[in-house]
This record gives C-alpha cells, structure tokens and sequence, in this order.
C-alpha cells in the first residue's frame, strides 16, 4: 500500500513541473534536486506540494479568523443599537394590530439583505420567503412587486423575476445606519412606489446563532380605513379620537408612512445583526474545517517524509549488501 | 455497580425533570386569527418553507380595558434609539399635540394626536421631568396605556440658549433668501422648531 501511495505521489508532481514557471533562485536547492531526480523518473517524493497546499491552508485558516474577530466587533456595536429600538414598532403594532393575512391589489414585497456575502444563509432565506409571500399574493386582478436592498437578494431575484422588481437600493451601510438615513429611503419608497399594502422582509436577530425570518405588513392609509370599517382587528380604530391635522386621511396618511419609516429601521437594524452573527459562525466553522485539513495535510506530509527516508535507505543497504555479496 | 445505581438513577429522573418543565405547545397562548390565517393560506401553497414570523409574535399582548378607570397612566415614550420611558406608571402627561398642549389622565378617551415640536412634561407625584420633543405621534388606549414616539427628546436642562438664539437667526435667514416652495419649507420647519425651543427655555 506504501508503495502505490509513493507512485501516485510521483505521478502527481509531474504534472506542474511541464508547465514553466519562473524559477526563484532564492528557492532552496532540495527543491530543484527534487524536481531533478523525478525528471529522471526516480521515485524521490517531493514533499513540496504537500508543503505548498499546508501554507495556503493556514493563511485561510488566518483570515476566517481575524474576519470572526472583525464581525464579532461590528455585532457588539450594532446589537446595543437594534435592542434600544425595539421599542419603536411596538405601539404601532398594538394600535393597528398584525394582518399579514390582508388581501389587497398592490403588495409590494421589501426585502432587506446584505450587500457582502460570506454570511451563511440568511440572504437565501430572506429570498425563499419573499418568492413564498409573491407566491401568496399572486392572483387574478392582484399584482406583486418587490423593493430591495443589498446587493445579494437583488442578484439572486433578478434571476426569475426581473419584470417584477421596482426599485433597488445598494450600498446601504457604508456609514453606520440612522434614523435620518432610513427616513430618506422610506420617502423615496413611499413617493415612487403604488402600494396598498407593504410587507417587509427580514431576519430578526435572537440570538448568535438563531436567526428568524420575519415579516411585518404596513398598510396604506385608505385600506386602513376599509379594515376598520370593516371590523376585525382594525375595528377599534374607529373608536380613537384624532386630533391634529385637518382631516382623518391626513393623519392617518402621516401615520402610516411614520409607521413604515419605524418599521423599517428596525428591520435593518435587526438583518445587520443577524448578518453579522451569520457571518460569525459562517467563518467559525471555516476556520474549524481549515484546521481540520491542516491536520489531515500534515500526516500526509509526515507519511511523504518518512517514504522517502525509507527509499533512501533501502536503496543504500541494497547498494551495501550487493557490493558484500 | 448497585451503589452507583441511585445515583444513576437520581441523574435519570432530574434530567427527565428538567425535560419536561418546558411548558407543552397547547400551553403556549394560542396565536390571533389573523396570524393563523396566514399561517394556514402560506401551509396550503408552499408547504416546504415554514411561514415567516410577524411582529405580534414579539410582543406582549396589551392588557383589555379595565372597567374602572384605574389609578395610574401607563407611558412608553420610545425613540428610535432609546426607550426613554417603558411602562413607567405616572399622574398625568401634557403632550404637544399640534393643537395645543393636550393633558392625558388615567381614563382619558382613546386617542391619536400628531405632535409638534413642544414640551412634553411627566407629573409624578410632586415631580415634574420635562423632555423637548421633536414631533412624532401619540397614541392613548383605553386601557390608560400612552404611547409616544419621537424622533429626538431631550431633557429640557441640556438645552443651550445662545445656541437656540443663533439657530433662529440662521434659519430666519434662510426663510429670507429661499427661492424655491421647498427651501421655504425647510427654512419653515427649522423657524418651527427653534422658536419652540425657545419657548420651552423661557417658559
């Protein structure tokens, strides 16, 4: 068995060497001797390759361990920041109630994701429930659209459905994300898009390794209107009093872009954490296998080093005991 | 081997203790109609993926209406970058509202107020804290439970005079020498806050 591993060894170097490579003179000379003998077809194992493969091994091994380092820094500084606002899409929740079951003509599906990948699979899943809630509200007389952020679910959806994306925005956290920030890009959204009904979908952050894909379901003013009348969880909103603003339209209208602009931070803040938790145990589990291959790759190399001692040696005793006998 | 049996079996028993203090699903409190609705509809056509969570599923569910009006009021007032007040039980709270400073006490009718950039105090007892509020909403349930959201609050003794005093002068500036509707907007809602600002170190 040791003696097809060391021909399968030799046949395995031979193939790089037929490809020109500038030769560093730096290099030591084992190596040319190497490359020497085996031109020469003798069975001397060449313990380069083994050495090479280990090197760029431990090198990845390094940077899927300083990439942890930088994404557990970055969670700490956003996690602080998402749990103080959480508070914020609460009341609108206890005042206007949950309806993700709300059927109505223009769903517009805004799905937050990542802009870098390496992040495990929360990009995918943010994806494989905004084709489900498509796939919901699709329907006769009923049209879906979609908004989205990062990069990541904007390359995956465009894949099928193309025609059906209205806006794309990128480039998201390149400063630190605010409130002033989001408030802008939920205008924007508000001011180019047709909705009666916006559903946003993200990963909610529960903990380092508990990632859950969430939706909330912001309404357009006129259907929270129609929901009230129509009784239901919305039909206690008749009994509030509104004051300020002129009219109830106007109120409601000011309420439900304000309600979108909360829910909407929220929800970025939440996908950065998950996606930096993600991206965590994504490259823990990187650096784990590379060390597990370093580990593998160094027994070989040891088995290489002592097959080619062992030639070596038996070539000089045979040597020896030809030229006694 | 009999006398480690005991202690086997000791370790046997609190192990299934402790499995079974999780509590049951059926004791779990049952989700809303709505939710199983779409729970049911997301079942039916994608029954590969489990149905997303909403945001109810996060949240408390608010305590109904009691039948007498109770003693104390309930206030959140949540930022988006802080939860200044979070259930904390007060006398009465005097919100800016865009009409004038609305008072809320236990028992006040549901209501929704948008507000305008104002003070909002917190009588507690004796105490009195005041926070300049940015504008935002109110919300009072019927439940007594009030919740404010604004953008920015700050506690009134951190607020700078000559700063307020230089801001309106710049902004009124800035009202002079707008050409176009939205720059006299801005300028507008810059003069709005300022000046209420400067009521609010005033009066």
């Amino acid at each position: 068995m040791a003696m097809a591993a060391l021909r399968r060894d030799g046949r395995r170097i031979a193939a790089p060497l037929i490809t020109p490579h500038p030769i560093n003179p730096l290099r030591s000379s084992l190596a040319s001797s190497d490359r020497e003998h085996t031109l020469l077809g003798v069975r001397s194992i060449s313990t380069q390759v083994v050495r090479n493969r280990m090197k760029s091994v431990r090198n990845i091994q390094k940077i899927t361990k300083a990439m942890k380092m930088v994404a557990a820094s970055k969670l700490r500084a956003i996690q602080t920041k998402a749990e103080n606002s959480c508070g914020l899409w609460q009341p609108f929740t206890a005042l206007l109630g949950d309806t993700p079951s709300v059927d109505v003509k223009k769903n517009v599906i805004v799905t937050i994701s990542s802009d870098k990948g390496l992040c495990g699979g929360i990009n995918s899943t943010s994806v494989k429930i905004s084709r489900g809630l498509h796939k919901l509200n699709a329907g006769p007389e009923k049209e879906c659209k979609y908004v989205i952020l990062g990069e990541k679910a904007k390359a995956q959806l465009v894949r099928d459905s193309k025609k059906d994306i209205e806006l794309a925005f990128t480039e998201l956290q390149k400063n630190p994300l605010n409130y002033t920030q989001v408030a802008v890009l939920a205008d924007d959204i508000l001011k180019n898009v047709e909705y009666d009904a916006l559903r946003i979908v993200f990963n909610k952050f529960q903990s380092v390794v508990a990632f859950v894909p969430t939706t909330s379901t912001v309404l357009s003013p006129e259907v929270v209107e129609r929901e009230a009348e129509a009784g239901g969880k919305l039909g206690e909103l008749d009994s509030y009093e509104i004051e300020g603003g002129e009219t109830k339209s106007e109120v409601l209208q000011n309420l439900t872009e304000f309600q979108f602009s909360c829910v909407m931070f929220n929800a970025m803040l939440e996908n950065a954490c998950s996606e930096q938790g993600a991206r965590m145990s994504a490259m823990d589990s990187s650096s784990r296998n590379a060390g597990d291959m370093l580990d593998r790759l160094t027994l070989t190399y040891n088995r290489t080093r002592q097959a080619s001692i062992t030639t070596e040696l038996i070539e000089i005793i045979s040597g020896a005991s030809a030229l006694e006998g | 081997m009999l006398r480690q049996a005991p202690r086997f079996l000791l370790r046997r028993a609190s192990a299934a203790a402790m499995r079974w203090s999780r509590p049951f699903s059926t004791d779990l409190p049952a989700e809303t109609a709505g939710d199983s609705k779409f729970v049911d509809a997301w079942k039916k056509l994608i029954p590969n993926i489990d149905p997303p969570k909403t945001p109810s599923a996060y949240m408390a569910p608010r305590p109904p209406t009691p039948s007498t009006i109770p003693s104390k009021l309930t206030v959140n007032l949540v930022l988006p970058y802080d939860s200044v007040l979070s259930a904390k039980e007060v006398d009465m709270v005097i919100v800016p509202a865009a009409t004038g400073q609305m008072g809320v006490l236990p028992g006040h009718v549901a209501t929704i107020t948008e507000l305008k950039p104002g003070i909002l105090s917190v009588h507690e007892g004796n105490d009195i804290t005041k926070y300049f509020l940015s504008g935002g909403f109110a919300f009072v349930h019927a439940n007594s439970i009030a919740d404010i959201i604004a953008i920015e609050a700050t506690p009134v003794d951190r607020i700078d005079q000559n700063l307020v005093q230089k801001g309106l002068a710049e902004f009124q500036q800035k009202l002079n020498s707008a050409s176009t509707d939205v720059e006299k907007a801005e300028a507008q809602i810059g003069i709005d806050v300022y000046s209420a600002l400067n009521a609010a170190l005033t009066g």
